[in-house]
């Protein structure tokens, strides 16, 4: 296959970046997207340039490393999987690629692909979890039985890799989904419904100081999220949030 | 923190956006049902009783105080989808290149912030032409077979409609308004509801059902009825 | 430097640990204000570590090249975790746990830490159950159980396909919770490219931030390692990309011996290699191999017509299929341990039955399990007389509940339908047993330095178990370490800082610039994953899956030279104060390129067979392991001297009371 990319450069945070094109031969249909860019900054390296700065780990779509905005999508035009299980026989010989950063103020470009999602992590920070120490000295595991809906629908909740994929999916570049999935799996389950009020005033208060968007619930975050992760999460924290707010 | 909570998050502006929203559904119940009566054929009891509907409805007191609410509803929804809006626009300061929301959205979805401009400047024409008209303008009063002193709207409505030359401009206008305010019903009934956290599997397919048929059947009822002042009832 | 001691306490086997807790120094709650840790990964072991230290009071610093914690690569472990609570009431116990484990470990681990490992073990899901991870459950509400290659009782707790992942966040959430306190300062984004020793102790790193290119020093009473297993060595495995040794290899260099970096797990179950292009391998949970059969044709020219696309997989018959391990291990069949299940495939394969085009790969096949799954659901659904079709659509359903994900990620890269035709699998580099050499407090021979979870050797022996190292990153992180640490920082309680301005900082922060600063200035022709993908074809093909003499020794020589080529030819672009990866990459392949020859010098040396390591030379007439427990019953712990060939060996003998000594068997 042979394809031409256009892929957004910048050279540190404050650098302006600009939109560069590349062409690429030889990519086989089997490569992954990422082993398709691999290609491109060996080539780029051999011919002294400078290669594609991307974001990436565990390329089996676990770690939620990888982001990229493909052709207007974040992780590309397929449904379910992050940008390092998109394959490249989902494209065409000839084909066009756009490629672009996640885009929100929330997540700061620092070089070419590269964002900075931290403002996730002080979401997390600010209240997504449950206050026990970890001595281990804490109750048997099963003297407090879960209904099994609960303790799965929780588990979906807690899928999310925190790829940022609804984020940058959304017109808002809103967090609501991220932020409500650790809401909703915490909210979900007994141990966390002790300090639920807390936690998700403490969690949207942070996710309002990052910049994050609002939410006009269009759904484009559950669409490009690659866990799936449902709206109802979004709903659930509304909820949990209304609650906490008129206690 | 609870107090400010409810104030100033980005929750409780949606909280007020869907609130205010929901609302102003059940106003267009109301209004869209006394409005049906410009329906009735034309003759001095379909007259006097859209009048005295008129009348009632402008200095009832309970009335009145829903319709304050109401305007402020509507000033608020406004203004708190506009605030909203530029803290969304801020949120992304740098547009994407190519960015294709259509793949994973709902047009209307999108657009309510232009479809709720459509709607605001429809609102103001609308109350431009009947309400300040009633309240500030020159209709004539007239005594209504049951003695009471009322204002001919029922007759400025009729004949804006009927109007030879603007007449059907207006029921352009009008119409176009309501395909307006059906698409931002179709996003906005149902996403009301989402945000005030109101979302079940097992109600949420009603409720989106009901606020598609809710966003397709009351505006296409109040789109009916200057097409058939226009086109169907008796000219005056 | 430290002593070479295991430091096993005295006493019978399950007291040791209650004993020593309480005959170890602790330092008070108002001195362990004063005392700070650095902790280097933060997975599993790491992140754990991290919370616990901190819950405890000390003042933490946690560092991780990922932009968060919560990407750590024990994300990916997709099995379970495995706990010695006897929910099942299935006869589990301590005792079998850590017999299974030992065992399992082909009679190479430490029974000390091993009874320990699993004393904690049941404490580990009390904790995570605490913490909010959403373990499965039955419809009772009770935690639900699954069964793992290795072992004949049920103690794994799961999360469907993403146990480490629900783990991991876990523990991140338990990290979150002290850095909203303030107890724990997280770096992301940056690298540890150095220890600092002082007066012989750990007392800090120098460290990469990866965004700006800064080179920082950071000062610590102790230093903990956590940085993961080894498996990149291989270039293709299913560690992430940016795993690497280059902490453990550091610290190796300074003084902390390396033990038996030749225990590589090579796990059977993951997708085969499609080309030349590939980066990464991916694993398809081990669970699979709980209703999949194992098979390749009975007939060469089936197998070679399978490979030339002539033959469909269902059009063999089934008489002339070979479902080997069911064939030559019919108490386990499938359900052997990783590295029988691994070696059976590479016989197969090497012997001319492979099914995909390169030769490597065996069937994992579902129809078995269709039609099992289909029959149970037409009796409960009271349908009677179900047809075939109809009966195998049901069992279809009931695998997709049951592994629908992993299908679904199947179909994703292979662009085959496993519900029509069987998947096709192969084993890959998985895990590393092997790593630095601890004692029984985890520390390494550097006093103050702690290594834990697969950065260090110390429970697996020779082979782990399926769902033991989530088990054991976290008995490290939250139950071992932040107690073992104690004893040795109660004599730290007196030091203050540590100032990072001493000229041992300096003299690290220089070494660790000039390095940085050689590679760019190289400007060589090749990139770095050039000489990645041939150290890792070397290591694959000679230090691999099964491995002999006169391979190992020209993998040793082969090492050598790709070293030097490398340090003359390698181009990295761009510049050492910016964001880089390329810098990065080529100071962990640098680093590779060192761990891979003493790696092969590792296996050359250890003359029998023992769980992951596969010697041709010995092994039984039926192609089983051949262990010689008279002469290598003990630990290779290297010591650095210069160059890996001159590394020093140095033996802890493994001494087992507990547990009878056999041949492994799974027949």
């Amino acid at each position: 296959m042979k394809l031409t990319l256009k892929i957004w450069r910048q050279k540190n945070a404050k650098a302006k970046g600009s939109m560069q094109t590349y062409n690429i031969s030889d990519v086989s249909p089997d490569m992954s997207f990422l082993e398709m860019l691999d290609v491109l900054n060996d080539s780029l390296i051999e011919k002294g340039e400078e290669p594609v700065e991307f974001d990436h780990d565990c390329r089996e779509g676990i770690c939620g490393t990888c982001s990229l905005q493909i052709n207007g999508e974040p992780h590309g035009p397929d449904r379910g999987i992050t940008t390092c299980q998109l394959h490249m026989r989902k494209f065409k010989d000839g084909d066009t690629i756009v490629i672009e950063p996640f885009r929100a103020a929330a997540f700061p470009v620092i070089k070419d692909l590269v964002v900075d999602r931290n403002s996730f992590d002080r979401i997390q920070q600010a209240g997504g979890y449950i206050s026990v120490n970890t001595s281990g000295n804490t109750q048997d595991a099963n003297s407090l039985p879960i209904p099994k809906e609960d303790a799965d629908m929780a588990f979906y909740a807690a899928t999310c890799i925190g790829c940022g994929a609804c984020v940058a999916a959304c017109k808002n570049a809103s967090a609501m989904l991220f932020t409500s999935a650790k809401v909703s799996q915490m909210a979900l389950l007994p141990q966390g419904k002790i300090e639920a009020s807390e936690r998700v005033l403490a969690m949207v208060d942070q996710m309002d100081k990052e910049g994050f968007g609002n939410c006009t619930n269009t759904g484009a975050c559950e669409i490009e999220c690659p866990k799936g992760i449902s709206l109802e999460n979004i709903a659930r924290m509304n909820r949990e949030y209304l609650k906490a707010s008129v206690k | 923190m609870a107090k400010s909570a409810l104030l100033k998050s980005s929750l409780a502006k949606k909280y007020w956006m869907a609130f205010t929203g929901l609302f102003l559904c059940t106003f267009l119940v109301g209004h869209l049902l006394g409005n049906l009566q410009l329906l009735l054929p034309v003759s001095e009891a379909a007259r006097d009783q859209f009048n005295e509907y008129a009348l009632f409805m402008t200095t009832n007191p309970a009335v009145m105080i829903l319709s304050y609410v109401t305007y402020i509803s509507i000033l608020f929804h406004a203004i708190d989808g506009i605030v909203l809006t530029v803290r969304n626009r801020k949120a992304r300061p740098q547009k994407y290149v190519n960015f294709k929301p259509s793949t994973n959205t709902r047009w209307a979805s999108r657009n309510m912030g232009i479809l709720g401009t459509v709607i605001l400047v429809f609102i103001v024409i609308h109350m431009q032409m009947f309400w300040a008209e009633m309240k500030f303008g020159s209709l004539e009063a007239y005594s209504t077979a049951s003695g009471a002193q009322v204002k001919d709207l029922y007759t400025l409505t009729i004949q804006s409609f009927q109007d030879a030359e603007y007449g059907l401009i207006w029921v352009i206008v009008y119409v176009i308004s309501m395909i307006a305010i059906a698409f931002h019903l179709s996003h906005g009934f149902a996403s009301g509801f989402q945000s005030l956290g109101v979302n079940h599997p097992k109600y949420n397919n009603f409720i989106k059902k009901f606020g598609y048929a809710f966003a397709i059947l009351i505006p296409l009822a109040f789109a009916i009825i200057p097409i058939y002042i226009h086109f169907g009832l008796e000219k005056i | 430097m430290g002593k070479f001691e295991a430091k096993i306490p005295k006493g019978p086997l399950a007291e040791k640990w209650t004993n020593h807790k309480n005959d170890i120094n602790l330092v008070n709650p108002a001195n362990k204000r004063n005392i700070d840790v650095i902790v280097v990964g933060t997975g599993l072991a790491g992140g754990s570590a991290a919370a616990t230290l901190a819950e405890l009071g000390y003042n933490v610093k946690t560092f991780c090249y990922q932009d968060s914690p919560r990407r750590a690569h024990s994300i990916a472990a997709q099995g379970g975790i495995n706990a010695a609570k006897n929910y099942q009431g299935d006869g589990d116990s301590d005792y079998r746990l850590f017999y299974d484990t030992v065992k399992g470990g082909d009679y190479r681990a430490r029974e000390g830490n091993v009874y320990r490992l699993a004393e904690v073990s049941a404490n580990i899901i009390d904790q995570c159950v605490a913490q909010g991870v959403p373990f499965a459950r039955e419809y009772g509400g009770l935690l639900d159980n699954r069964s793992f290659g290795g072992v004949l009782v049920s103690r794994t707790f799961y999360a469907k396909g993403q146990t480490g992942q629900q783990l991991l966040l876990g523990a991140y959430s338990a990290m979150n919770r002290q850095i909203n306190r303030g107890k724990i300062k997280s770096y992301t984004r940056h690298e540890m490219l150095d220890i600092v020793l002082v007066d012989g102790k750990a007392r800090g790193i120098i460290a990469r931030n990866l965004v700006t290119g800064e080179i920082e020093r950071h000062s610590a009473h102790a230093v903990v390692i956590a940085s993961g297993g080894y498996g990149n060595v291989f270039f293709l495995s299913t560690n992430a990309m940016g795993s690497n040794v280059t902490a453990s290899w550091k610290i190796h260099k300074r003084g902390a011996y390396f033990a038996n970096p030749c225990y590589t797990q090579i796990h059977p179950t993951c997708i085969p290699v499609s080309g030349d292009h590939q980066s990464k391998l991916t694993l398809m949970s081990e669970s699979l191999r709980n209703d999949g059969r194992i098979w390749v044709p009975k007939k060469k020219e089936d197998a070679e017509a399978v490979r030339a696309g002539k033959l469909k997989p269902s059009e063999i018959k089934e008489e002339d299929r070979d479902y080997y391990l069911e064939r030559r291990y019919p108490a386990f069949g499938n359900l052997v341990p990783r590295d029988v299940a691994s070696r059976a495939a590479k016989e197969r394969c090497d012997a001319g039955f492979g099914v995909n085009r390169t030769g490597e790969a065996v069937f994992l096949d579902f129809s078995t399990a269709f039609e099992r799954y289909g029959k149970e659901a037409a009796t409960s659904k009271k349908i009677e007389n179900a047809s075939k079709e109809k009966i195998v659509e049901l069992g279809k359903e009931a695998v997709e509940a049951k592994y629908g994900n992993l299908f679904q990620m199947y179909e994703k890269i292979v662009d085959q339908n496993p519900y029509e035709t069987p998947m096709m699998i192969y084993p890959a580099v998985h895990y590393t047993m092997g790593g630095i050499w601890v004692d029984y407090n985890l520390q390494t021979t550097i006093p103050g330095c702690y290594a834990a979870g697969e950065a260090n050797f110390s429970d697996h022996g020779a082979n782990r178990l399926g769902a033991s190292a989530l088990m054991q990153g976290l008995a490290d992180g939250y139950f071992v370490l932040p107690y073992t640490i104690g004893d040795y920082l109660s004599n730290d309680i007196r030091t203050g800082a540590i100032s990072t301005e001493s000229k041992e900082f300096e003299d690290a922060e220089k070494e660790v610039r000039e390095k940085l600063e050689k590679f760019i200035n190289l400007k060589g022709t090749k990139p770095v994953d050039y000489f990645h993908k041939r150290l890792g074809k070397i290591m694959w093909d000679k230090v691999g899956m099964s491995r002999n003499e006169q391979g190992l020794k020209e993998a040793i020589e082969e090492i050598k030279q790709l070293r030097e080529e490398f340090w003359k030819d390698v181009r990295v672009p761009g510049g050492t104060d910016e964001m880089n990866a390329e810098l990065e990459k080529a100071g962990r392949v640098a680093d590779f390129l060192e761990l891979g020859e003493l790696f092969a010098k590792d296996a050359l040396h250890r003359n029998e067979s023992c769980g992951g390591h596969f010697r041709e030379e010995y092994q039984t007439e039926e192609g089983e392991a051949l262990r010689d427990d008279e002469n290598f019953m003990y630990v290779a712990a290297w010591e650095y001297k210069g160059n890996p060939s001159d590394a020093v060996l140095h033996k802890e003998d493994l001494v087992y009371e507990n547990i009878e000594v056999k041949t492994r068997s799974y027949k």
